[in-house]
């Protein structure tokens, strides 16, 4: 009998060492095995302990409570008022599938035999019997779109780069996970971060890359540790070195920190910075397919997107393509936050609906207000108004409302925001965050706080909200990458959905 | 850092790091992210000597230390305080954490330096910070004083 319990930074941040701790000087015993987070963060921290085949899971435990939970944790079909039952069994009727997430919160992050236990190793294993083009097929027949933002389809990135001419293909992995409202790649980095590696991998064999690096946000420490031990594991166990599980292929990673900076994880500033420039945008094209890393043809994948292939090899594409809705295939790895409550990372297929989301996984508001402004897609993302969340996530229907999927972070507020400062905070985002490398991008954001100050202290208010709206349109229309040209979204949608907001005499009155 | 390597002095603990890193290529930030943790900054002296070292000029390197928020070119105090201002805390009222610490960071002579950051990915357990790299969930005010008043002996902020 084990007793499992998140070593995750999110679970640690809200005292899962001291519950450790506690259950240790309990009964040495019970001295819980640690793991990644299933993402119930409501739950957390969420003890586990095995019962037969099943987990039963109890929480949110405390230090204080350990006490009286020790004799529960030895008979775990007893009744105790933390018990929430067999987790797995929760996570299916919440409508989850874990595909991605297969092994999050249930494998041991740094035990390879767990890992080979729980399915580790399978897809790079078929791959290894695949042509190349074969497991590129595999690729775009599953329908997987990069999650880190764009949603491009990554079976086409990697045609790109298993056609492109040249020695030295490189495989990077953006986990610079800057959007405010996301987590996923860090759960997964801390939680299953062999899933990654063998997913880097299974790409360096298909477009014939023999290096790879991870670029990590210097903000993730936890996230560099388990990775640093997960690639000496898997050099130890031959899932990466000179003869990947003996089939003749060579690849390895090399892990790389950034420092700082929200804009590294745009795909051409993140080559430069890996590079050891600043990090400003490039021109594209060309595209970092043909010319990326030292002007080499370069896949740049984000976390979640790369950790999903070694699942879809292993169960075939079909498996997940017959998941999701329309153009969006396979699943979504929510990431539920704000002022909901139960904010956490829930993966379901495409097609589920934003409301559902968010009353029916997040249970609504943690104030017990209402919901008043969503946003869906990161700082970028558009606010949605609570009458527009009848819409279901999928990349074409979210846009047409306006909004965006993102890296798949949904952000909840209550009835107590102010759009005019959300929309004021996203011009601020942008001016501190900004390359520097366009003039609407740098000039335009400062311009932008100032016409929405002037906005609401009643300055001019008519032709100041014209000047903001052409500054808007300037930005979108002028910015080299996304950064510039879509901060101007949330301001707008602010502007066109809670008008009222930015008339301080009239909120006042 | 003294290690077999160095002698202990800044050009050859300098030496020492670049050697280290001198398989990699495009190892600049690898390189400072070393300096900064053996010196606890990235001094003037230190750029000069990597750029020697890199073959590149002062004003590229000094270019790259301003460039990246998490390199200082100046000594700092004891303690680092982060304290998230974007969106997901923002919902859950980290205006309120931010504000609390942003006041306390004009308190002279103080020994923790307070700093803005935009997502620690702790969204899920917010209001968040991270005290000296370690990430801290359901921020309140009243916390940061406590914590800030602790890291300055005890003097009431
Ligand atoms: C301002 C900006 C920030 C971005 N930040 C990230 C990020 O933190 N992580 C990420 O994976 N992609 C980020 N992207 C998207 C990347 O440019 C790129 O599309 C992605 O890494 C490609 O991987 P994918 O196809 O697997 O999504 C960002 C894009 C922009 C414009
Ligand atoms: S839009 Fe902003 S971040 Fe993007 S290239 Fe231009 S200045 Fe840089």
């Amino acid at each position: 009998m084990s007793v499992y319990l998140p070593r995750d930074s999110a679970a640690v941040s809200i005292g899962a060492d001291e519950v450790a701790a506690a259950i240790t000087a309990a009964d040495p015993a019970l001295s819980p095995l640690r793991t990644g987070a299933r993402g119930l963060y409501a739950l957390e921290p969420l003890v586990e302990v095995d019962h037969g085949d099943r987990r039963i899971g109890f929480g949110p435990v405390t230090a204080a409570a350990v006490p009286g939970l020790v004799e529960a944790l030895r008979h775990p079909d007893t009744g105790h008022p933390l018990r929430i039952g067999d987790v797995d069994t929760l996570l299916a009727d919440q409508g989850q599938n874990r595909f991605t997430c297969r092994r999050l919160g249930r494998v041991v992050p740094d035990d390879w035999d767990d890992f080979v236990a729980h399915g580790g190793t399978r897809g790079l294993r078929r791959a290894l019997d695949m042509e190349r083009q074969s497991i590129v097929d595999a690729v775009t027949a599953s329908g997987l779109r990069g999650r880190g933002g764009a949603g491009f389809p990554t079976g086409r990135k990697w045609q790109t780069v298993l056609d492109a001419d040249g020695p030295g293909k490189v495989i990077v992995c953006n986990a610079d996970e800057g959007d405010s409202g996301t987590f996923a790649d860090r759960m997964l980095m801390e939680g299953d971060p062999l899933a990654l590696i063998e997913g880097m991998a299974i790409a360096g064999i298909a477009v014939g890359a023999v290096h790879g690096y991870i670029y990590l946000r210097c903000e993730y420490p936890a996230a560099r540790a388990s990775l640093l031990t997960a690639l000496d594991i898997a050099r130890h166990n031959g899932l990466l070195g000179a003869d990947v599980l003996g089939a003749g292929h060579t690849f390895d990673i090399e892990l790389r920190m950034g420092a700082g900076v929200y804009i590294c994880g745009e795909e051409t500033s993140l080559l430069e910075s890996l590079e050891g420039h600043r990090g400003e945008v490039r021109f594209k094209p060309p595209l970092p397919a043909i010319r990326g890393f030292m002007g080499r043809p370069t896949v740049v994948n984000n976390v979640v997107t790369l950790a999903t292939v070694p699942a879809i090899l292993a169960d075939g594409a079909e498996a997940y393509a017959t998941l999701g809705h329309g153009k969006s295939r396979g699943t979504l790895t929510v990431q539920l936050c704000g002022n909901v409550r139960r904010p956490g990372l829930y993966e379901v297929p495409f097609g589920v609906s934003l409301a559902d989301v968010i009353d029916e996984l997040g249970g609504g508001t943690a104030s017990g207000r209402a919901v008043r402004a969503v946003q869906a897609g990161g700082p970028l993302g558009a606010y949605l108004p609570a009458s527009a969340l009848d819409v279901p996530l999928d990349y074409e229907a979210l846009a047409e409302r306006g909004g965006m999927i993102g890296h798949g972070g949904i952000v909840v507020f209550d009835d107590t925001v102010d759009m005019a400062e959300q929309a004021r905070f996203a011009m601020e985002f942008c001016a501190i965050e900004s390359c520097g490398k366009c003039t609407p991008c740098r000039i335009g954001s400062v311009r932008a706080q100032e016409v929405i100050d002037r906005i609401v202290d009643g300055e001019a208010r008519e032709s100041n909200t014209a000047l903001l709206r052409e500054l808007c349109e300037t930005m979108i229309q002028g910015s080299l990458c996304a950064h510039g040209g879509m901060a101007p979204h949330p301001v707008l949608s602010a502007l066109n959905h809670f008008p009222d907001d930015f008339n301080r005499q009239a909120v006042g009155s | 850092m003294t290690t077999e390597e160095s002698d202990g002095t800044l050009p050859s603990t300098i030496a020492a790091i670049c050697r280290r890193h001198s398989g990699r290529e495009g190892p600049l930030l690898a390189i400072l992210h070393d300096v900064q943790d053996t010196f606890g900054h990235i001094p003037d002296e230190a750029v000069r000597h990597v750029a020697y070292t890199l073959n590149l000029t002062r004003a590229e390197v000094h270019g790259v230390v301003r460039f990246y928020t998490d390199f200082h070119a100046e000594p700092a105090r004891a303690h680092r305080l982060k304290v998230c201002r974007a969106e997901a805390c923002q919902a859950v009222g980290g205006r309120a954490v931010w504000a609390a610490a942003q006041a306390l960071s004009a308190v002279p002579d103080g020994r923790v330096e307070i700093e803005p950051v935009y997502c620690l990915g702790n969204c899920p357990c917010g209001p968040s910070a991270q005290w000296d790299g370690r990430t801290l969930g359901r921020m309140t005010p009243e916390r940061v004083h406590e914590l800030v008043a602790a890291a300055n002996g005890g003097m009431p902020s």
